[in-house]
């Protein structure tokens, strides 16, 4: 596999023994890197078909079926300068961490804010390498939304994001940044509609859209 | 056949065979879409069939829904491999729409409000393969899904059956949309599995 762009994909397939087989698309969490591995990050779904695989059967040493990597819109390239939004709903972090990961290898300042939605804070991916981010100087702005359950003393309760906490914790749109909106369609809706609201240009916003797949209803 | 998965069951579904390759069953409607939503009042919405020079048919919301309509069920299937099997659809043919142009154009560019395109053989879009739809499921098509209007091509990756479809520019070559600027495949034909630019 080639090397890849923060925010880009791969297509797993897994084959039993009888020939069927299933793909799934997972994002990359790894930044582009020089050593050729690659890192996914996978949310076991109880009900799911492949992830509970993935994240309990598979052990060290097992063989995948990649393609990949795949993507060529919701990505960050090391060579853009401008201010760069970062808005994550639950896994939608995953993509962005990428991003994150890949300014932090390339050594870049380019000025880079993360508001991450989650429903409590042991949802929270990444929670160690987020909280060294935080206490680094020239690092990504973080703040994060807590939808179910806020920890202790938090100044918020716990409440889905709104134009408020947009206008507290996000790059105004003056500073024309781009922005990446990632996780489940109804946030990426909702968090689309409230960057639109306060003046970013729709051409500014860029999205993906994950969910469970599969039977659900 | 690909690498076996140790451990690897699987969940397979009587469904499977009437999918083409790849895919699998969903009875959810998944959203996806590269940027915001765009939503547009009624009383701006036009459709423009054009050749890149010229306007040659063009309709309002009201003569639009002047014209013949039909109901049709079909499967969608999307290239991120999920399937949806027997959605309905209300929407007025390509064919009634093509009706009055005469063109000896080869391939046509959809054109979306919130600029998405993509292209598509002419050919592929005339012979009852290919509706402008506005309401789905009995119900008026939601912006999330494209609504007020989208083009609705069920035959081929349902990335070429653009929301928020505003018009139809005629082309005499090929040329990429969208997504088959960013690695898509130029056609697209689930039954091919024709999702990349690399594929066959």
């Amino acid at each position: 596999m080639a090397g890849h762009v923060a925010g880009q994909h791969v297509d797993v397939r897994v084959t039993a023994p009888d020939g069927y087989s299933t793909v799934r698309s997972y994002s990359i969490a790894s930044s582009p890197n020089s050593d050729g591995r690659i890192e996914l990050t996978i949310e076991r779904l109880p009900n799911g078909e492949v992830s509970p695989y993935l994240t309990q059967e598979l052990a060290i040493g097992d063989r995948l079926e990649l393609r990949g990597p795949i993507g060529g819109w919701f990505v960050w390239r090391t060579e853009q300068t401008e201010p760069i939004q970062l808005i994550a709903g639950g896994s939608g972090i995953v993509p962005l961490m990428a991003m994150v990961r890949s300014r932090g290898f390339s050594a870049s300042t380019v000025p880079f804010r993360l508001l991450y939605s989650v429903r409590e804070p042991g949802a929270i991916f990444y929670r160690n390498e987020l909280l060294a981010l935080s206490d680094h100087n020239h690092s990504v702005g973080i703040a994060y939304a807590y939808t179910r359950a806020a920890p202790k003393n938090w100044p918020r309760p716990p409440s889905r994001i709104d134009a408020s906490l947009i206008a507290d914790t996000t790059w105004p749109s003056n500073l024309v940044p781009t922005c990446y909106v990632c996780g489940p369609t109804p946030f990426v809706e909702s968090a689309t509609d409230l960057l639109i609201a306060s003046g970013h240009g729709r051409d500014k916003v860029r999205t993906e859209r994950f969910g469970p797949i599969g039977e659900r209803k | 056949m690909g690498t076996i998965s140790r451990g690897f069951t699987g969940r397979r579904s009587l469904a499977d065979a009437k999918l083409p390759p790849g895919q699998y069953l969903t009875t959810d409607f998944p959203v996806l879409s590269a940027g915001p939503t765009p939503h547009i009042p009624l009383d701006r919405w036009e459709f423009v069939i054009d050749d890149g020079t010229n306007v040659l048919r063009k309709w309002d919301w009201k003569s639009f829904r002047d014209l013949p309509t039909e109901t049709i069920t079909v499967d969608v299937h999307c290239v991120t491999r999920w399937s949806k099997l027997g959605t309905s659809w209300e929407g007025v043919s390509i064919d009634t729409m093509l009706a009055d142009v005469k063109t000896d154009a080869s391939h046509a560019m959809a054109q979306s409000y919130g600029d998405y395109t993509t292209n598509l053989p002419l050919k592929d879009l005339r012979n009852k393969q290919a509706w402008i739809a506005f309401r789905f499921d009995g119900k008026d098509l939601v912006p999330e899904h494209g609504g007020p209007a989208r083009l609705l091509v069920p035959h081929l990756y349902f990335w070429k059956s653009a929301k928020w479809v505003r018009g139809i520019t005629l082309m005499h070559q090929d040329k990429p949309g969208f997504w088959e600027s960013l690695g898509y495949h130029i056609y697209g034909d689930p039954w091919r599995e024709q999702r990349y630019s690399g594929d066959e």
